[in-house]
């Protein structure tokens, strides 16, 4: 206490502190009030550092910075700055940027939970395993073989899935 | 507009509380979701936010659970009625803020509110008093189905249920649980317990979440992640360390006795003088002094049949409610006046403060 801290995002005297441990890395940010009120830090439901963190100092990679969603507009400087992807089309088109973000930010990359079995049945199980099979197939091309035995594992239960469920409906 | 809820006899939070454990005040459960085809809501048009709007009301309204609830439009309420239902937990401050095209869908009894148009289409949340993490996860997954049968969610194999904030992706489940802790806090060892739970992606906030401190030491308590584990492991890894948290307050309460018995009676007493006879009262003393008197019901100084109507207070005696009940506009200064005569007359009745049975505890 009793130091004046400079906002981590502009030069003003901070007044909002923040401490979160994740994945055991103690991650620390001054912010003064407009800051964070800009960055949603008052919001009680959902805040996050790893979301305020890799929304604004995310190393730049070779990524393609000029990504545009097709759907609703958001282009990858948008996804930077707010944090929030636009509409449902925006993570195919982001899925790359995406994923080193989730890695940093939750327990794996993959859903794991719940599906909207009847939801999706009247969708396309296809799509969905296509897609999946294109992403394990990347997956072993970059040697990611962690990602490549979920993606197997998530395209097996999925088939699974559809085999029971068409079982049930017969 | 929002009187039926005020009026409501058996409203969870307010009139339901007897079932509650010592340490625990509440259990809340969200889910977010978002439809299919439109842009979520920062990014949709208001043409396209007023559709989704009534679309969901529509299917809402037609739900079981949400027979003889209420809809409200958020364009239609007063700010101070927006305050009163974030006091309530039905709605968040982020929706207060929200443009046109907003709105929430409360349930009678108050356990079920679905917000739409906040950050995602859908916010489904579940509330029920006392620890039941399991059994309030069982009541939102079937709503949840329920609703996935008439509406197309978005979701993706991969990411899970899709939103707007990648912190929410794949289950798009938020736990928490309301805790009252004021042994650990008078022990001062409740950082060092945030700093565990962090550790272990759980995470700690206020009585009214992020920046609120630890007001009538009440806190909550959730998960951090939502992606890459199931629901049922996420509840069950919350409640494992919140079971923990319970061991570790119930301990720091009695070892409180053991080393400080005449300071924290004296709290107890102080406390129970002050809200029984205080002309002036502001609602941050109101919460410290009501979370003593729960306490005090917690060692069976007084009947466990009061701790219903404490836990209404510690609603009822929030800025929004207070200046509600106040059918007139009047300032804070007044405002504290209010409380402090609600809380004499409320607690009037209350028997004396039985500190014998205390020799019986430890």
């Amino acid at each position: 206490m009793g130091e004046n801290l400079k906002c981590s995002n502009c030069d003003k005297a901070a007044t909002v502190h923040l401490t979160q441990i994740i994945n055991n890395k103690i991650i620390k940010v001054d912010l003064c009030e407009s800051c964070a009120q800009a960055k949603g830090v008052t919001d009680p439901e959902g805040f996050s550092l790893a979301d305020l963190l890799n929304s604004s100092q995310m190393p730049r990679q070779e990524e393609d910075t000029s990504l545009k969603c097709p759907s609703c507009g958001l282009t990858t400087a948008d996804f930077r700055r707010t944090g929030r992807l636009g509409c449902s089309t925006c993570f195919t088109v982001f899925a790359s940027v995406l994923r080193p973000v989730l890695e940093d930010m939750h327990v794996g990359t993959c859903h794991k939970g719940k599906t909207p079995d009847l939801a999706l049945s009247r969708q396309s199980a296809t799509a969905q395993l296509n897609k999946l099979e294109k992403a394990l197939e990347k997956a072993v091309e970059e040697e990611a073989y962690e990602d490549a035995a979920q993606y197997r594992d998530k395209i097996k239960s999925l088939k699974d899935e559809t085999a029971n469920y068409e079982y049930s409906q017969s | 507009m929002i009187e039926p809820l005020l009026s409501c006899k058996n409203a969870e939070l307010t009139h339901n509380t007897q079932k509650g454990t010592p340490v625990v005040l509440s259990t809340r459960l969200r889910l977010a979701r978002n439809l299919l085809g439109t842009a979520f809501p920062e990014r949709a048009s208001l043409a396209q936010r007023s559709d989704i709007l009534s679309k969901c009301s529509d299917h809402l309204a037609g739900l079981k659970k949400m027979g003889k609830g209420n809809f409200f439009e958020i364009s239609q309420l007063s700010d101070l009625e927006k305050q009163v239902l974030v006091e309530r937990h039905l709605i968040s401050r982020e929706l207060c803020e929200s443009k046109q095209g907003a709105g929430v869908y409360i349930n009678k009894e108050q356990t079920c509110s679905v917000m739409i148009n906040e950050e995602d289409h859908l916010r489904i949340q579940f509330l029920k008093s006392g620890f039941h993490l399991k059994n309030v996860w069982k009541q939102i997954d079937r709503f949840d189905s329920e609703l996935e049968n008439v509406l197309d969610i978005a979701f993706d194999s991969e990411f899970g249920y899709l939103t707007a904030c990648p912190t929410n992706l794949g289950t798009g489940l938020r736990a928490s649980v309301m805790m009252h802790l004021p042994g650990l806090v008078l022990s001062e060892q409740m950082e060092r317990v945030i700093r565990a739970v962090n550790q272990l992606g759980i995470t700690v906030r206020g009585l009214f979440g992020e920046g609120s401190d630890a007001t009538g030491h009440v806190f909550q308590i959730s998960n951090q992640q939502t992606l890459g584990e199931k629901e049922s492991d996420i509840v069950d890894r919350l409640g494992n360390v919140l079971k923990t948290v319970i061991d570790h307050e119930v301990n720091a309460r009695f070892k409180c006795l053991e080393d400080n018995r005449a300071n924290l009676l004296d709290q107890i007493g102080r406390a129970y003088g002050v809200l029984r006879n205080a002309h002036v009262v502001n609602s941050t003393e109101a919460m410290n002094l009501l979370s003593l008197l729960r306490l005090a019901v917690d060692f069976e100084m007084l009947p466990e049949s009061e701790r219903a109507d404490i836990d209404r207070f510690f609603i009822e005696c929030q800025p929004g409610h207070i200046q509600h009940a106040a059918s007139t506009g009047i300032e804070p200064d007044a405002r504290d006046v209010c409380r402090a005569t609600k809380l004499r007359e409320e607690l009037g009745s209350l028997p004396a403060l039985d500190f014998d049975k205390l020799a019986d505890l430890i």
